[in-house]
């Protein structure tokens, strides 16, 4: 009975596999980047970004048909060249970095929307914003795992300066010229991670898996290290039984997860050891010192 | 004895605006200076300066052969993001950024030098408190851990002494003293008068500009003090360029 409600939907079924593959791979490179931009501040600056590459994935769309670099390639060029952009207005004017991303995002919408109107093709844009988990193939998954990997080889280099430039940035900038560098190369890991998300999840959708964990973790650990590894572990374990939801109930598989990580986030709300509300209205007997 | 540090003729501002106007002289190597002056007088401006956080609007600035990065600054604590969920040790242990850089490890002997940091400012015990629940004492006594262990030959301090209690200020005042006995450079941003009097051979008595400066007790003066007070904060929208800096130009 176990068996069969837990296990046999991956050992029957090959897609099946194939998207808990994915959905690690998804997990442990997206999760520490999660936590960082909630940790920063710029939870809702994923949301934008992602609305930035949509433009980007849908002209390789249109340019070479549902083929995966073109979308991959069309979404990272978008990405970078919001992230970048909004960087360099932010860093030398006075408009701080929301401001000038949301301009530039809007742009990049505005102007996939026009470039797509002008061919005057009826696209179909679905998976583009929804994705779908349950269809990747090898190649698919190469590209996501491959994407993972330097994720998480960037981040060993940059943690310590991008922990060091979220505590106390003015200190960085006086001990090292790591600063700059290191925020342009976490802005183009937040975009390889949601064009990697979009395959899987759509682009709508591909934020979530980084975000809703790093809220989870804010309540279960008070320390940076900590909150990445139950952030990893939590969208893993959404992921997985996001994918036997859909299986066992017919649902969209990318929703099914992330609906299933936003019910670990209410649970975590109610429920954490760390500011929970539940610790917050019975805290128990106070200590003797 | 070599200067520190010299200003020839410098500026510092912002938006073309002088917060620090032309000043002109030399700090000795291994000196205890005070900067005080009144709120808006641009203490922190010429900090900001010094460590390289600000580029001057004219003139220039010399630190005696030590680069930006050899400078140990400790900035007003409003920068910090106490939220963050980081310990104690790991706070600390950033002050060993010049010796263990971006991946360095924190074992042995490294994880040592952050032990006796945390020893020296009595925050043994803290290491693995989140900095978020830190009073404001214990906050400043961590900076000065964090401090001790940049090992920095020039020591910038912009008000150390800020919302601490007498104890704690005693003891980071112990600290400073200790370094100044080393030989290290040290510059403090201060309000308390009776303190520098005390405690610091050398002020400068700063109102955007130098109004006075040179040994403590001959700049802290009733009339010095004076016209530091009546300094005007603000900036003129309607300025005209600064005449000075128009004439230097043009010999140029």
């Amino acid at each position: 009975m176990i068996h069969d409600l837990l296990i046999a939907p991956f050992t029957e079924f090959e897609f099946m596999r194939r998207a808990l593959a994915g959905v690690v791979a998804l997990s442990l490179a997206g999760a520490p980047i999660g936590v960082f931009l909630m940790l920063r501040r710029m939870s809702l600056v994923g949301d934008a970004m992602a609305h930035a590459i949509l433009p980007g994935a849908a002209v390789g769309f249109l340019l070479s048909g549902l083929n995966l670099f073109a979308m991959t390639f069309g979404g990272l060029i978008a990405g970078f060249a919001v992230a970048i952009l909004s960087g360099v207005v932010a860093r030398n004017t006075e408009l701080k970095e929301d401001a000038a991303l949301a301009t530039f995002y809007l742009a990049s919408l505005a102007l996939g929307v026009t470039i797509v109107s002008m061919r005057g093709t009826n696209i179909d844009l679905l998976h583009v914003l929804f994705g779908n988990i349950l269809a990747l193939d090898d190649q698919t998954l190469l590209v996501i795992a491959f994407n993972a990997t330097i994720t998480l080889l960037a981040m060993a280099v940059i943690y310590r300066p991008l922990v060091v430039e979220c505590v106390d940035p003015v200190f960085l900038r006086t001990v090292s010229r790591a600063g700059a560098p290191t925020h342009l190369i976490f802005m183009a890991l937040v975009v390889i991670n949601l064009v990697n998300g979009f395959h899987a999840l759509g682009t709508l959708l591909a934020v979530g898996l980084m975000i809703l964990p790093a809220g989870i973790a804010r309540f279960w650990s008070r320390d940076i290290t900590g909150m990445i590894a139950v952030a990893v572990v939590s969208a893993a374990l959404s992921g997985y039984v996001g994918l036997v939801l859909s299986y066992h109930a017919g649902v969209p598989s990318g929703p099914a997860i992330i609906l299933v990580a936003a019910g670990f986030y209410v649970v975590s709300v109610l429920f954490g050891s760390v500011g929970g509300l539940l610790r917050q209205w019975f805290p128990g007997h106070h200590l003797e010192a | 004895m070599s200067a520190q540090l010299q200003f020839r003729n410098v500026t510092f501002g912002y938006d073309r605006h002088p917060a620090v106007h032309h000043l002109a002289g030399e700090v000795a190597r291994g000196a205890l200076l005070a900067v005080v002056g009144p709120n808006g007088a641009g203490k922190s401006t010429l900090f900001r300066g010094i460590v390289g956080l600000l580029k001057p609007l004219s003139g220039t600035i010399e630190r005696g052969g030590l680069g930006v990065r050899d400078i140990a600054f400790l900035p007003q604590s409003a920068d910090i993001d106490r939220s963050f969920p980081l310990s104690v040790f790991d706070f600390v242990s950033m002050g060993l950024w010049r010796d263990a850089g971006a991946f360095g490890g924190i074992r042995g002997r490294r994880r040592q030098r952050v032990q006796q940091a945390l020893a020296a400012v009595g925050l043994t015990g803290f290491e693995r408190r989140a900095i978020g629940t830190l009073s404001g004492g214990q906050m400043q006594r961590m900076l000065f851990a964090r401090l001790m262990l940049q090992d920095a030959q020039m020591i910038v301090l912009d008000e150390p002494f800020n919302a601490v209690d007498a104890k704690t200020s005693a003891d980071l005042l112990h600290l400073v003293q200790h370094w100044h006995a080393e030989g290290r450079t040290v510059l403090a941003a201060l309000h308390d008068m009776d303190l520098v009097r005390n405690h610091f051979p050398q002020t400068l008595l700063l109102a955007r500009g130098a109004v006075a400066w040179g040994d403590t007790a001959q700049v802290l003066t009733p009339d010095n003090l004076i016209a530091a007070r009546q300094m005007c904060e603000a900036f003129d929208d309607e300025a005209a360029a600064c005449a000075a800096e128009v004439a230097s130009a043009r010999a140029a």
